[in-house]
């Protein structure tokens, strides 16, 4: 017991403070709030500060991060909104904690239903952003969201997340998950050029 | 430090002539009072399940909160001012949880971590299982997401922040006369008694009693 | 598939040497998909002495019940191992369900200790013979037993998910508006609240009181009950402990549970097999990968599916950062309870950090995986991912575990804390079913990834890390080493990944299970984690039981405490390393 450890520890502790001022130096100011500096602090090379300063400098998330789930709608000529949801309630069944609800229209002359959701409501202080009701849906109609910033003051109005509040643009879809938005657009372009059998 | 700036803390109203620029700001009391409460909330250390491991990421090196003034984690209630309830409430911590925001001293905020805190998230339908905190003790902020990212985390406690900002000393709840009562413990029975409902039972029983006589 | 029948010839060659062997109370189990043995209930405690001291069978891993209500029958189930390795054996015990009563295995194996409370508590068995029978995860007052069949929580919907009323006429609606309280509480018919009275811990108590064992002194002193409560700064989560002191030395420990209880077997019992997917995560929430990993062979066995090789190579390298990042957690938060305040939790975080980048980019989320699925696993790598995660394991982890290590692990003050604290003979690891790294520190070298190979194990080169004094600076120095080998693994996996599809088939929500039983276990880096499921050929499980190592690991808590110092149980508890979702479920 001469000591000898704790001074290795403290050694150690020592170097890595160095370091980041060192390594701050190295940088010439440009560490802090630039895109560099950020991509920098994400790859496995970080040295020195390993702080990324929220909210003036946002982590970029990747794009399989799932949070939320949104609908997408396709934007149709006039401007209007073209929702894919057929409201075939396949997320509906396949969510662990159930907290899609789904309300299938009917049209009112024929009593048959019509593939269009009449209101879609999810509660979100019961989902578990697990990302199942987007991997099973056949119509690539609902999607896992990006958006983090959803701190509310006041649950009993805010979180339940119904059709205005769910519905986004096919090209926010694009923005968001590029790879995958470019599979499932071929996979759907083969599908229509397959001959009927 | 961005928000020690004059433009935030000086109200427009006075002219501060140039070379005073810097060395007096005039200000409300309450922008004051509340500058200084937002930037030092100390957090409880109070983590119940999954969520409270986002939180210590939140304030380990990577997400630092330290920044916001609440690397000071208390254990003790009777420290702190923030009680982040962070993962899923079971009846059987929820006396303790009403005992601790009982013991912790005013002004105090809740925030409901996650979607265990907010609504009982996805375990909302198990027998153990309060459906969100807020069935027995005020919250002031929710943050969902199942676990909250610690940028999320930091998003709910930036709103809280600005929560703080908008107090005015005239009406907050700890400078009314009135004295602030505490919440009543609940009882851990064949299942578990909110003493605010012991009324409804016994109404419920004397229905039962008279339906059977 | 010769390998299959070679096993299952052998496993059936050792049930019905014991069918032979004890005539008149074993019988095989001859319902279909089901294996092992059934034992007369009376004789079970004589059954269990001949497993172990004549065969051999030395590690009783698991105790759990069934409720089978249709046939008016609940069994115990049990599954036994061997120190030296191979597949073990299953033996259950049947009787009515109006008279549900067992002989307890307290005598012959203490690890049945907690695991038959927590058999009684949810399910009603009453074991005769066990020293304490008390609640464990629920309080004392609870009306009835959770998981029995005919046991409805007060949300109850529908027996089974999906549940109707989401589609097609999905209305939106809270699940507290159409409960009288607005809450998740139901009361029994014929309660009173004004002549009831509350419990107040008195059996709690009373079991603290009679364990009391008091060291040798000539001074009459007093003993002092301290409650190192639910809350606290170093008790890993919502866990307390009632210590009985004399001055500062522990005379008697017990442990309480069941502040996380979040009814994760009842939930799975009513989700389909693929929905209980994203609960497991939620287990062992500091490497939910590993959770996956279990629950998806136990299901795969059921269903006879064996994974592409690419998604084996995958399943291996997600298990072991999954290692990793959770031993470097386990070892951040000892030291940050033993005083060191904050600074190795952040080393240890900067590098956990850059693995929990590794998962948000492949699964999309940092904690919470949901990787696996039956079969394989849920996607393949995105572009650049096997070049990060090379990046990470040849370059930047080796050298920082390294510097870790030179910071730690000759420090005085940890060496003061932890040597000669908590120790735990191999006798006694092995007597209370005590699993990873708890067992290889006291010398024990059980390891299932070498004693029972699961996924593609066997084909690496690693080594099983054992110490021998079994105290809390050994659990610290296995942990460190076992990254170091997990390190070696992902190195070779890496090095040898081939191409090919991920998941067997198309992906489908609803899966087939055949009618049957499976104990699917891995090791995850608490120990060995089990996953019983019992199907019945309906979309959702009959039973459902995780083998939880955390709340076996606190078995011989107690034994390792008393005679310490108070401080030292914080030590102890740090270097046992529990996670309070896996203890409580």
């Amino acid at each position: 017991m001469d000591g000898k450890g704790i001074a290795l520890g403290m050694w150690v502790t020592l170097k890595r403070f160095v370091g980041t001022f060192t390594d701050d130096i190295k940088w010439l100011g440009k560490r802090y709030y630039t895109v560099d500096g950020v991509a920098m602090r994400k790859s496995t090379e970080v040295r020195g500060i390993f702080t990324v300063q929220y909210p003036e400098e946002k982590l970029p998330v990747p794009e399989e991060f799932r949070y939320v789930p949104f609908l997408v709608y396709d934007e149709g000529e006039n401007g209007e909104k073209q929702p894919r949801c057929t409201s075939c309630g396949i997320c509906a069944k396949v969510c662990p904690p159930q907290c899609i609800w789904i309300e299938r229209t009917v049209n009112p002359n024929t009593g048959r239903p019509v593939p269009e959701p009449k209101s879609f409501c999810i509660d979100v202080d019961i989902c578990m952003n697990c990302g199942f009701c987007a991997e099973y849906c056949p119509f690539d109609a609902i999607k896992m969201d990006h958006d983090y910033e959803l701190s509310v003051y006041d649950r009993h109005k805010k979180d339940i997340y119904d059709l205005t509040k769910l519905l986004k643009p096919v090209s926010y879809y694009a923005s968001i998950r590029p790879v995958n938005y470019a599979r499932e657009e071929a996979a759907w372009a083969k599908a229509a050029h397959k001959p009927l059998d | 430090m961005n928000d020690m700036k004059r433009d935030n803390i000086n109200s427009t109203k006075y002219d501060i002539p140039p070379e005073l620029e810097g060395k007096i700001a005039i200000t409300t009391l309450d922008k004051i009072y509340n500058w200084g409460r937002r930037s030092s909330v100390w957090p409880m250390m109070f983590g119940l399940a999954c969520c409270a491991i986002e939180m210590i990421c939140t304030a380990a090196s990577r997400y630092d909160f330290a920044r916001f003034g609440m690397e000071v984690m208390r254990p003790s209630p009777r420290q702190a001012d923030l009680m982040l309830v962070s993962g899923t409430v079971t009846k059987k911590m929820m006396p303790n949880v009403v005992r601790l925001y009982n013991q912790m001293p005013e002004p105090k905020y809740v925030v409901a971590m996650g979607a265990c805190a907010s609504g009982g998230g996805p375990f909302k339908e198990g027998y153990n299982v309060v459906p969100g905190v807020d069935r027995y003790i005020p919250v002031d902020v929710y943050i969902p997401g199942c676990p909250p990212t610690p940028q999320a985390l930091l998003h709910g406690l930036i709103t809280l922040q600005r929560k703080i900002d908008a107090q005015s000393i005239k009406t907050v709840r700890w400078y009314r006369k009135e004295p602030i009562e505490a919440i009543p413990v609940p009882v851990l029975g064949p299942d578990i008694l909110d003493p605010r409902q012991v009324q409804i039972l016994k109404e419920m029983a004397q229905a039962k009693q008279s339906e059977q006589a | 598939m010769s390998d299959q029948i070679a096993t299952s010839v052998l496993e059936n060659k050792i049930e019905n040497d014991l069918v032979a062997r004890f005539p008149d109370y074993v019988s095989l189990d001859e319902r279909k998909g089901y294996s092992g043995v059934l034992v007369r209930p009376e004789k079970l405690v004589e059954f269990a002495t001949a497993l172990r001291d004549e065969l051999g069978y030395d590690y009783l891993s698991s105790v759990t019940g069934a409720d089978y209500l249709p046939e008016g029958k609940m069994e115990t189930v049990y599954h036994i191992f061997k120190t030296t390795g191979g597949a073990g054996l299953t033996f259950k015990a049947q009787f009515p369900r109006d008279q549900a009563a067992v002989p307890s295995l307290f005598p012959v194996f203490p690890g049945a200790d907690l695991q038959e409370r927590e058999v009684w508590d949810l399910l009603g068995i009453h074991f005769e013979g066990h020293p304490d029978l008390r609640r464990i995860l629920l309080w004392e007052g609870f009306e009835g037993h959770p998981l029995r069949k005919d046991w409805r929580e007060p949300f109850f919907e529908d027996e089974s998910k999906p549940f109707k009323n989401r589609w097609p006429e999905g209305r939106i609606y809270r699940a507290e508006d159409k409960n009288s309280f607005a809450n998740n509480v139901g009361y029994p018919e014929d309660f009173d609240p004004n002549s009831w009275v509350e419990d107040k811990d008195a059996r709690l108590y009373e079991s603290l009181k009679r364990s009391i064992r008091l060291p040798a002194s000539e001074m009459d002193t007093d003993i002092v009950t301290v409650n190192m409560g639910p809350q606290h700064p170093s008790t890993h989560g919502v866990f307390r402990m009632v210590v009985a002191l004399s001055g500062e030395t522990i005379v008697s420990l017990k442990p309480v549970m069941g502040y996380l209880h979040r009814n994760h077997e009842k939930i799975a019992e009513r989700n389909t097999f693929l929905q209980t997917m994203p609960y497991t995560d939620r287990l062992d929430y500091l490497s939910s990968m590993s959770n996956n990993f279990g629950y998806a062979l136990a299901v795969e066995k059921l269903m006879g599916v064996k994974p592409p090789e690419r998604a084996e190579y995958l399943r291996v390298i997600m298990a072991e950062f999954t290692r990793i990042s959770n031993h470097l957690f386990a070892i951040g938060s000892l030291l940050n309870d033993l005083g060191a305040y904050f600074t190795p939790i952040l080393y240890a975080i900067e590098e956990r950090e850059l693995i929990l980048d590794v998962f948000e980019a492949v699964t999309g989320s940092r904690m919470m995986c949901n990787y696996f699925r039956f079969g394989g696993v849920a996607r393949d790598l995105p572009a650049g991912m096997l070049e990060q995660m090379r990046k990470i394991a040849f370059d930047r982890l080796p050298g920082k575990i390294d510097e870790l290590d030179l910071y730690l692990t000759n420090n005085e003050i940890i060496r003061a804390r932890t040597e000669g604290v908590g120790v735990l003979t191999p006798e006694q690891a092995i007597a209370f079913s005590a699993a990873g790294p708890l067992l290889r520190a006291s010398g024990v070298p059980y390891d299932v990834r070498r004693a029972d190979p699961y996924s593609i194990y066997d084909r690496f080169d690693f080594d099983v890390v054992v110490r021998y004094h079994g105290d809390a600076y050994d659990r610290y120095l296995v942990r460190i080493e076992e990254i170091r080998q997990s390190i070696r693994i992902i190195q070779q996996a890496l090095k040898g990944i081939p191409e090919g599809p991920v998941q067997v088939g198309k992906p489908q929500y609803q899966v087939r299970v055949p009618t049957g039983e499976a104990y699917g276990r891995v090791e995850g880096p608490k120990g060995e984690l089990g996953f019983y499921v019992v199907a019945n050929g309906k979309p959702n499980p009959l039973r459902y039981h995780v083998r939880a190592p955390s709340f076996i690991n606190l078995t011989p808590y107690e034994t390792m405490c008393v005679g310490n110092k108070i401080a030292d149980t914080v030590a102890i508890l740090g270097s046992i390393d529990i996670v309070l979702g896996e203890t409580d479920r």
